[in-house]
This record gives C-alpha cells, sequence and structure tokens, in this order.
C-alpha cells in the first residue's frame, strides 16, 4: 500500500540537503568571509605582557650607589578565594577595621571582577611585611604577596640630579611614539633618569599569554615561541661624591639657592645642589602623584633644579672674566692702575657707579677688593678699542670671550633643562635702542655683572673650571661611565676640551693672584681654610621680582688648591640681603674643606657647619606665598609634609609671625608701580626671553638703575 | 522462520555502525580540546571519571554494551513491546513532576547517581516505536484523519508534557516526527499549511497588523482578478480564498496581538521577536505579567546570557578560519570563553579548532549518516521497521541542524544537544540506542514485522 509514497523519500533527502546546505553557507560567512570574529577572538583570548627590566643601578665616585632598585610587595587578593580567611587578624595587621575592609574588597570586585586578582594594599611597609611573612599562609589562598621593582635613593639626597621616574602621559607618548612606550609604562621624567632613559631602562620582554573567560592569563601562546626576554638596564658610574652632596645639601638647609661643584679637570660634577630640595624618596611608591603636586605647588619651587634652570646677573664674580679679557686683548697691563674716587665718572655725571674701596689698585688688588670703577674702566677700554672700528665689532669680540668662557650659550651638561642665560650682542642692543643709539655707557653695569647678563651657577662654576685649568674646560657632567660601554655615544661630548680662545698662563697666574687675594685679604675671607690655597670671588647681586627690589643675593666662586686644582665651586644663597663674603664664602670654604680634607674635624669648623645649615635665609615673600596657599587648599597637605620632613628647608620656619612680612610686601608693591610708571622706557628695554620659573630674578635693572655696587 | 544464528554481526550495516563510531570520537577529542589544560596528565585524567572527556568515555563504554545487548535482542521485541515502553515512557515523564531534580532552569532530570537521566530525551525512542507500531498495524488506514490524528496524538504527548517541564526545546523535537507520517502519506497539504502557519507568524512579527491587512487585501483580489474563470465555474474557490483572507486578517489582527499581550510572558515575547529581529512592540503592552519583577529580572538576565552565548560561539566559530587553529590551539576554547561548550555549544570547538573545513566534513559526515538511514529505510519490507527509520533519521536531522544554527546564530538558543558528540549521558545513551535499534530492525529486514 504505502509503496506509492516512495517518491517521497527524494523529498525528504533534498530537505536535509537543503538545510545542511543553508549551514554550510553560513559557516563560509563566518569563518571565510568576514574578519570581525577573527579580530574579536584576538581581542579577549591573548594578552600582551610586557615584561619590565630592572633599571640601572647609579653609583657615585666611590662606587656608592645612590640610586637603585628594591622591591616592595604589594598584598595581593582575589575575591572568590576570600571564604573562610580569617579576616580580623588580617585587618589587625594592615590596622584597618573589617568595614574597611569589606568597603576594599567590593570596590576591587566593581573594578577588577572576582575572579582576577587585584591589589588590596600597595607598597607594605618592612612592619607590615614582616608580620605579613609570618602569617601569609593564615590567608592564602585568597591573600598573597607579589613583589615589584621600585626606584630607590639609598641616601636621602640629589633628588634634582638623580631625578625620578613617572608613568608615561600622552604628551610623552606623542614625543617618543617610536620608542614603543605604552601608556602605564614609566621613564625617566627629571635629572639624568631622563638624560640616561634609552640607557638605564633597557630593553623590554614582551610575553604573549593565553587568557581565559574570566581575564586571567592561563598559559603562554605556543610555549613561549614569539616571546623575547628582557634586558636590564645599564648602570650608571657617576662622579658625584654622596657625602659632598649631602653635606652642601644640609649647609644649604633654610635657604634657596644652589651649590655646584666641578672637578675641573675632569668636567666632572662633584655635587650639585639645589634649595630648597626634597627627599627623593618622596616620588617614588604609590603616593607619587599626590606628593608632586604639593611639591610643585610649593612656592619655594623644590621641584626646580636652580643649578641649572635658574639664571642669575653673575655679579662682581663677573670681574674675573673682565681682568682676562682685558690682558689679553691688550687695553690692560698687570700694573695698570685706577684710583677709585668714590665713584665711576667715565660717563660723566648722573648716577655713577659706586665703589666701596676708595683708593688706588692695580689688577690684582682690583680683584682682591672688588673695585667696581676698576672693571669698569677696564671694559670701557675694550669697547673703545681703537682696533675695532666700531662699537658693534668690539662688542661682538667681547662677546666671543664670554661664549669661550662658557656663558651665553647651553654647556650641554647631562642634566635636563639648562638654561642658556645671556650675553648682550650688538644685535641685542641695536633692538633696545636702535642702532647707533648706545654706547658703551649704556651698558656699562655689564662689567661688574649686573644689568643685561645672566648665567646660571653651573656656568660660574664652568667658568671657574676654566680659570683653574689656566684656559680650557671639558663640559661639566655627572655621567662618567656606563657599564657595558656607551652604545649610544652620548658621553662622547664630555671627552674634548674647549679652549677657543688661547689665553697664555701668565694671564691667568695674574687673575689667581687676585682671586688667592680675595680669600687672604679681601672680600671672601670666609672662605678660608688652613692649609689649602683657595682662589676665590665674591658677588653681591642686586635682584628685583616682580619689579619690586628684593635682598641681594650672595655669590661666591672659586677653586682649590691653586697648584693643581682639584675643585671648581660656585654658591648662591638667593636673597640673601647681605655680601657674597658673608654666606656664600664660608659655605664654599666648607665645601672644599670637605672634599679636599675629606672630612670636618675641628670643632670650631663643625660649630660653623651647623650654624650655617640653621640659618634660616629664605625670604619673607616665601611665606607670605605659603600662608596664602596654606589658608586655602593646601593646609593639610603642608602640614602633611612638615609632618613626615619631607621638605628639608622650612624646618625651623613653620611658627614665624608673618603678618608683619605682609604688611612689608604690600608697601613694596606700592612702591613699585610709582617706580615703575618712572622707569617705563627702560623696562621696556629687556627683551630677555621670558624666565620659565624664577621670577624672584627678574629686575628691570638697566645701567642708570644701579646704585649699589658688587663686592 | 527465525534463525538462531549466533553470529550477531549478520546483516548488520557496517556502514552505519562506522559512521556512528567516528562521530562519538570526533566529540571525545572535541570534548578533550574543551576541557584538557597544558599540564594534565592525558592517561590519567582519562581514566579518571573527572573530566568530562573521562566520563564521556566511559559513556561510550556503556553504550557499546548496550548496542551488544540490542543487537542480541529479537527485533520481535521491540514490535511487541512498542506500546508498553511507550507507556513506560510516559510515566518515567510524569514521574520527574514528583522526584525530579532542577538543572539549568528545568526540573525535567531524575536523579541515578553516576548520571542524571533525562526521560524527555529517551522518551524519543518509545515515541518512535509507538508510532511505527501504530502505523504498521495492518487497522490503521492513514488516509483517514481519525488514524492522522491518533498518530499525532502518540507523537506530540510527551513534547505537550516537556512544555510543562519547560524543556521547549526538547518539545520542538516532537515536531520531527512529522517526516515519517509525511513519508506515511500525510497530506502534504499539512505540511504545506504549517510552513505557511510559519511563514504568516514570522511576517506578523515583522510588519504592523494594518499594512499586513492592506497586504492581504491587495492579496486576495488579485487572486480573485486572476481566477475568475475558475470562480464562475466553481463558487468554492472563492469561499476559499475569501476564508484564508478572513483567517490571516483575524490572526494577524486579533490573534497575534492577543497573544503577545495576554499569553506570553514578556521575556518570551522578547525572545520570539529578537529571533526575527526585531524589538518587542508589545514591550508595554503585555498584561499576561504573572511572574514577578524579580523572575523577570532573572528571565532578562537568561536572555542576556544566551545573547552573550552566541555571540561567544559566532566569535569562537568565525575565529577559526579556513584551516582552523589547530588542535588545542583555540584560544576561545581554552579560555572557555563559550559557555556549555562540552555540551549544547561542542561544534564551537570544530570550528574554531579545525575551521570550515572542519565543520564541512564533520556535517558531511551527519548527512552521510542521514542519506544511510534514508536508504536503509527505503529497503525494508515491514512498515515498522520504514517508519522507525524516518522517525531516527527525522530526530537526528532535527538535532544537528538546529543545534547548528543555535551555533552560528541561525536560530534562537534552544537548549538541544548535538547527537553523539555533545558531552551527557542522557543524549549519547539515547542516540545509541535509536540507532542500534535501526540497527538491528535492519538486520532483520527481510522478516515483516508488526
Amino acid at each position: 500500500m504505502p509503496v506509492f509514497n516512495q517518491s517521497r523519500k527524494n523529498v525528504i533527502m533534498l530537505v536535509f540537503a537543503g538545510m545542511f546546505l543553508v549551514i554550510i553557507l553560513q559557516l563560509a560567512h563566518l569563518q571565510l568571509f568576514s574578519s570581525e570574529y577573527k579580530i574579536m577572538a584576538e581581542e579577549q583570548g591573548t594578552f600582551r605582557k610586557v615584561i619590565y627590566p630592572d633599571r640601572g643601578i647609579v653609583f657615585d665616585r666611590h662606587g656608592h650607589p645612590i640610586l637603585q632598585n628594591t622591591t616592595i610587595s604589594d598584598l595581593m587578593v582575589t575575591p572568590n578565594k576570600l571564604k573562610g580567611i580569617d579576616t580580623a587578624s588580617l585587618c589587625n595587621i594592615l590596622g584597618i577595621d573589617t568595614a574597611q575592609f569589606r568597603n576594599r574588597i567590593v570596590e576591587l570586585i566593581i573594578k577588577n571582577g572576582r575572579a582576577r586578582s587585584s591589589v588590596f594594599e600597595p607598597l607594605l611597609d618592612d612592619r607590615k611585611m614582616a608580620m605579613l611573612n609570618e602569617s601569609m599562609y593564615r590567608f592564602a589562598p585568597a591573600f598573597y604577596l607579589q613583589e615589584r621593582s621600585v626606584r630607590s635613593y639609598p641616601y636621602e639626597a640629589a633628588a634634582n640630579v638623580l631625578g625620578y621616574t613617572a608613568e608615561v602621559d600622552a604628551n610623552y607618548l606623542k614625543k617618543h611614539e617610536q620608542e614603543g612606550y605604552v601608556s602605564g609604562d614609566y621613564a625617566g621624567m627629571t635629572g639624568i633618569e631622563r638624560t640616561y632613559e634609552k640607557v638605564l631602562m633597557g630593553q623590554r620582554g614582551i610575553e604573549y599569554w593565553k587568557r581565559d573567560n574570566k581575564n586571567r592569563l592561563t598559559e603562554k601562546m605556543e610555549n613561549g615561541k614569539y616571546d623575547t626576554a628582557a634586558v636590564a638596564g645599564q648602570n650608571l658610574h657617576t662622579s658625584i661624591d654622596i657625602s659632598l652632596q649631602e653635606f652642601g645639601e644640609k649647609l644649604m638647609e633654610n635657604k634657596l639657592g644652589s651649590i655646584v661643584a666641578i672637578d675641573p679637570k675632569t668636567g666632572g660634577i662633584l655635587a650639585m645642589v639645589s634649595a630648597p630640595t626634597y627627599k627623593p624618596q618622596f616620588l617614588s611608591g604609590s603616593e607619587r602623584r599626590k606628593h608632586f603636586s604639593q611639591l610643585f605647588l610649593n612656592p619655594a619651587l623644590p621641584l626646580l633644579n636652580r643649578t641649572v634652570s635658574a639664571t642669575y646677573s653673575p655679579g662682581s664674580t663677573f670681574k674675573t672674566l673682565q681682568a682676562l679679557v682685558g690682558l689679553h686683548e691688550g687695553v690692560i697691563t698687570t700694573g695698570f692702575k685706577v684710583t677709585c674716587g668714590g665713584a665711576f665718572y667715565g660717563c660723566g655725571s648722573g648716577r655713577p657707579m659706586k665703589c666701596l674701596d676708595r683708593g688706588t689698585f692695580d689688577l690684582r688688588g682690583a680683584i682682591t677688593v672688588s673695585d667696581n670703577t676698576y672693571f669698569a674702566t677696564v671694559m670701557q677700554r675694550v669697547i673703545d678699542n681703537p682696533v675695532y672700528p666700531n662699537i658693534d665689532s668690539s662688542l661682538a669680540s667681547w662677546d666671543r670671550y664670554m661664549y669661550a668662557f662658557g656663558l651665553g650659550h647651553k654647556l650641554g651638561v647631562d642634566v635636563p633643562a639648562e638654561k642658556k642665560g645671556l650675553i648682550p650682542t650688538p644685535a641685542y642692543y641695536n633692538k633696545a635702542y636702535g642702532k647707533g643709539h648706545w654706547n658703551y655707557c649704556s651698558f656699562r653695569s655689564v662689567s661688574i655683572g649686573q644689568g643685561e647678563v645672566d648665567v646660571t651657577p653651573l656656568q660660574v662654576a664652568n667658568e671657574m673650571a676654566y680659570i683653574a685649568n689656566k684656559g680650557w674646560y671639558i663640559t661639566p657632567h655627572v655621567v662618567d661611565s656606563i657599564e657595558g660601554g656607551d652604545h649610544t655615544g652620548i658621553l662622547e661630548q664630555y671627552r674634548k676640551r674647549h679652549s677657543a680662545i688661547d689665553i697664555p698662563d701668565s694671564i691667568f697666574e695674574v687673575v689667581h693672584d687676585g682671586m688667592q687675594g680675595v680669600v687672604e685679604r679681601g672680600t671672601g675671607g670666609g672662605a678660608k681654610v688652613s692649609g689649602i690655597t683657595i682662589c676665590g670671588k665674591t658677588g653681591t647681586v642686586e635682584n628685583y621680582y616682580r619689579g619690586v627690589k628684593q635682598p641681594n643675593h650672595a655669590f661666591f666662586c672659586g677653586f682649590a688648591p691653586r697648584e693643581n686644582p682639584k675643585i671648581a665651586i660656585m654658591c648662591v644663597v638667593e636673597n640673601s640681603g647681605r655680601f657674597g663674603g658673608t654666606y656664600a664664602a664660608p659655605i664654599v670654604g666648607l665645601m672644599i674643606e670637605k672634599y679636599l680634607k675629606d672630612s670636618i674635624t675641628d670643632k670650631g669648623r663643625l660649630a660653623e657647619v651647623e650654624r650655617l645649615s640653621n640659618l634660616n635665609l629664605i625670604p619673607p615673600r616665601i611665606f607670605v606665598e605659603m600662608r596664602k596657599q596654606d589658608s586655602l587648599r593646601h593646609s593639610k597637605d603642608s602640614a602633611y609634609l612638615i609632618a613626615k620632613g619631607y621638605i628639608k628647608v622650612i624646618k625651623d620656619t613653620v611658627g614665624i609671625d608673618d603678618g608683619d612680612n605682609e604688611d612689608e610686601l604690600s608697601k613694596l608693591t606700592t612702591d613699585t608701580s610709582k617706580k615703575d610708571n618712572k622707569k617705563k622706557d627702560t623696562t621696556n628695554l629687556k627683551p630677555k626671553e621670558p624666565a620659565l620659573l624664577p621670577d624672584n630674578k627678574k629686575k628691570p635693572a638697566l645701567a642708570d638703575s644701579i646704585t649699589t655696587t658688587g663686592r | 522462520m527465525q534463525q538462531r544464528n549466533p553470529n550477531i554481526s549478520k546483516g548488520v550495516d557496517w556502514v552505519m555502525v562506522w559512521l556512528y563510531a567516528i562521530i562519538i570520537v570526533i566529540g571525545l577529542v572535541c570534548i578533550f580540546s574543551v576541557e584538557y589544560k597544558t599540564g594534565d596528565s592525558v592517561v590519567q585524567t582519562l581514566i579518571g571519571f573527572k573530566k568530562n572527556y573521562s566520563k564521556q568515555l566511559y559513556f561510550f563504554g556503556a553504550c557499546i554494551i548496550i548496542a551488544t545487548f540490542i543487537l542480541l535482542t529479537d527485533s520481535k521485541f521491540f514490535t511487541a513491546t512498542a506500546n508498553l515502553s511507550y507507556l513506560f515512557g510516559i510515566l518515567l515523564v510524569l514521574a520527574t513532576f514528583v522526584v525530579g531534580k532542577e538543572i539549568k532552569g528545568s526540573k525535567s532530570w531524575i536523579p541515578l547517581g553516576f548520571m542524571n537521566l533525562q526521560p524527555v530525551e529517551l522518551c524519543k525512542i518509545f515515541t518512535a516505536l509507538a508510532l511505527s507500531k501504530y502505523l504498521s498495524m495492518q487497522e490503521t488506514d492513514f488516509r483517514k484523519p481519525t488514524s492522522q490524528l491518533i498518530a499525532a496524538a502518540i507523537a506530540f504527548t510527551p513534547a505537550v508534557l516537556s512544555i510543562f517541564q519547560s524543556e521547549t526545546g526538547l518539545a520542538l523535537v516532537y515536531f520531527s516526527f512529522l517526516i515519517p507520517m509525511y513519508r506515511e502519506g500525510l497530506p502534504p497539504g499539512y505540511l504545506i499549511t504549517g510552513v505557511a502557519m510559519a511563514v504568516l507568524l514570522v511576517v506578523s512579527l515583522l510588519f504592523t497588523s494594518k499594512t499586513l491587512l492592506i497586504g492581504f487585501t491587495i492579496l486576495a483580489a488579485i487572486l480573485i482578478y486572476f481566477n475568475r474563470r475558475q470562480i464562475k465555474r466553481n463558487s468554492r474557490l472563492l469561499y476559499i480564498i475569501a476564508g484564508a483572507w478572513l483567517f490571516c486578517s483575524l490572526f494577524v489582527g486579533v490573534a497575534v496581538p492577543f497573544a503577545f499581550k495576554h499569553v506570553f510572558k514578556k521575556y518570551q515575547a522578547d525572545r520570539i521577536f529578537s529571533m526575527v529581529g526585531v524589538d518587542n512592540p508589545f514591550a508595554d503592552a503585555t498584561t499576561a505579567n504573572m511572574i514577578t519583577p524579580e523572575e523577570e529580572k532573572q528571565k532578562q538576565k537568561k536572555n542576556d546570557q544566551q545573547n552573550y552565548n552566541v555571540k561567544q560561539s559566532k566569535i569562537a566559530i568565525g575565529s577559526g578560519g579556513f584551516a582552523g587553529k589547530g588542535f588545542l590551539k583555540g584560544t576561545q576554547t581554552q579560555g572557555d570563553f563559550v559557555p556549555q561548550q562540552h555540551t549544547d555549544f561542542i561544534f564551537t570547538s570544530v570550528g574554531e579548532n579545525f575551521g570550515f573545513w572542519g565543520c564541512v566534513i564533520l556535517l558531511l559526515l551527519y548527512l552521510a549518516m542521514l542519506f544511510r538511514i534514508v536508504r536503509m529505510a527505503e529497503r525494508q519490507r515491514s512498515t515498522f521497521s520504514r517508519v522507525y527509520a524516518y522517525s531516527v533519521a527525522a530526530i537526528i536531522f532535527f538535532h544537528v541542524s538546529v543545534n547548528v544554527c543555535v551555533t552560528i546564530g541561525l536560530a534562537p538558543v534552544i537548549g538541544i544537544t548535538l547527537p553523539l558528540m555533545s558531552y551527557g549521558g542522557s543524549s549519547l545513551i539515547t542516540f545509541t540506542i535509536l540507532i542500534f535499534i535501526l540497527i538491528k530492525l535492519d538486520a532483520d529486514r527481510q522478516m515483516v514485522l508488526r
């Protein structure tokens, strides 16, 4: 009976085949013609894990590590394994209560999921570590310790030289596009961490991992066939003498300013103190971001490396160079004498430059007593030298000397953010006054290092090295050698001597004589160290802050010993209000003694160290500003900083009564507005590039405004 | 007639047995690839009965024993006990309402200690036997509507029961019995009407009832215009067209909105609409909110879960490409991205590890099996064997096509296994019994069984 239905077999088979064809077509669509699923699979199924090598270690000149790595443990938690864990005792160890514990866990689950492990407590301190290590088994497997490498600073010093590492931001990534950084990476941001980033960072390794549905890494792809191994960063050997650096930082406590010490033979920087500074540890670790903003907002600018980023008028320290120029140009001789009757009248009457020591001086004597009239005369002779057809060419010739001495251009030190300073050129005055409308008298204050001349402390120290070496210098640098070889050639520039102008030794001898006299019987007596022949020069620099005249900066620079010099040094104490010899000279003297004698043992000298260290020379305006900030939103932060002792500077000034200062300042401000009106024409004459940070050195000073003299 | 022959292999269709074995082995390999993690000791875990692939291996062993027993059984046993076993099956399904264990939201399992048995799954065998028995009875005239109704009742009773257990997927499987019925003479009009209804349903989901009413009217007018000569001769045609138009209009205009507003729950309506890729237009009008918001939320979660499943399944298959990533190299499979991958989504591991070619070869194996069964069916002398064979083919076809369509996103997520490949004792043993009864019947094809 049912045989007649047999043809329906074909229909059924057709239906079967038809359905399978549809399936195969859809499979072809998914697997052969659309790539979106492959991409999605790659995104969710694989993970590129970057292995960070240890950064290189930095050593000082004696082989002490001054910047190295340490492993700090993070306490990790996997929330879905929490059952049955003795949370109460864990809370005890961490010093939190159970409510906080629960909150943190909930937060982590929201952020990271239950199955993935997240950081419960980052960067455990030693006490917690010790306690946890003992009882970790009780909290396993939900909790475990994970080590990570953090930059550590064995000495609480040299923060501005060493710099810090930080997470790269969008800007950084843009600039270093081809260098394989991804967001979340750390890179050197300041100091030699930044300059030698490529050397220190090493080579990152990459591992390809498979990932599961809960985002856990399960195993390496193809047993690590595509992985690349990480190569550790190279170690750096610096010329820094860490004990000298620490000593310098101690001396500069409670002051604004800087010290730079250079080994004149090698150009290696022995110490580079910028005050105020901070503990380098402060910017390493989990709370870096918070600490950074606190430091950033501090009006004393602890993040500013004043040794290279602040520029000052050199003041009387400039006179040594004028002596060299004058003698080499032949406009004066060693025996050339100038009599100072109280002021320099070379430019007629008006507002003459005063000199404090009246009398007649030869070159050596003029250096020793820092005679303004003498050097005003010297420079006048240089500029009005009939050898040159006009003032443009004579000033240009003078500029060449200055450039040869390392001024007016970036030296090329391996610490970032170096300023080039200012050496006025004919073009500068042509622009300011108009061509032909200026003469020597327009800028005679430059001869004594005031007015339109700016230098960085590093440039002055380098200039001392130049004088000490009798005519050459090697670009100052922090890093002497790279362990394992300098592959990038970055150190090449620190191997050659610079001696653009050949000045005979005899000329230097005369200047040395004068500088030795400064310390032995002149303005720099404070730098005297028994048993060491020190050549030095003081400087007292007038300066203005937002048009307001501020207390003078004290400068002292020099080198020692005179024969076979081992250290060239420069010290600035900002706004100390006294002569260079008062504060800067004794600091330099102690630094030289410390370096050359290795330690200071004499009781009197030790007392001197304490006296200088405790001396508070921070200008009142800093406190006024700090007070303003405090009353706004930083009160908590500042209190925190002080409590932790992170900012060394403010140690004993917390309780200062700044009510009076505020009044003083407001008086000063009103004064300036009047002053500014009077001097409109002159202030306009300063087409200097705007200073990056240190407003405190801005000054409208031009020749005519100089009333006081350097000493 | 009956020969006492100790050789059980006599008359056995070896092609069928090989296809069966190959597919099971492929299934084992796939389950292995899902569960295996680098470093596991293969031998130890394989015999350990801890991992699913190990369990499946043991189930396979059990299947071999069951198959041997079936081959040793007299064919007449199956015809004789068909009705009894059907009754037993129904009772078993009913028993789950009392002693059932809830697994994955449906209370359709009976715990047996070493495994969980799903009676609805097993009931397919009994239904197939009972249907064969009924259709092969001499007094049955399948041309009569009464017989057709009885056959339908036999086929769909377990389906209705399993809907009560909210195993909609398994209930749908029973629709595959329409294929043997069709082969036995069920008028194609029924099937065509069925398909037309399905089309109507889909269209009514896709378009608004207003557009559809206009469309139907125009269609009816056109039909009447072109058939006006025939209508003059035979006015019945006009009534048929008018009746069809009225039915469609009522269906679209009244029944569908009513169903979505009052019968279906929101999550069901949502899922039905998401099937055709349209947002539920009755989302706010649904009054059949017999479930609490809590339950509602849970159902919603289930929907999201299913969307996730399908997405992951498509990613896994799609990322396989032409040649696949290689055995144990699938990142999606190894990373456990596809939920239920060892059971309902086992096809994804084929797709990822072995690519397009692997899938095509596997599908061709299934197709070969289906064609082989059809060929076996057609060489039977007895109606019983033929109906049974077609039932088996239809069930396997339904399972394979729906399961694969789910994994590649052509069908909504219905919990249905891939025959012989998905992990699970119930499913594996059911298909083994189904296939081996067929092989046994085929071995005795010279006999006329009733």
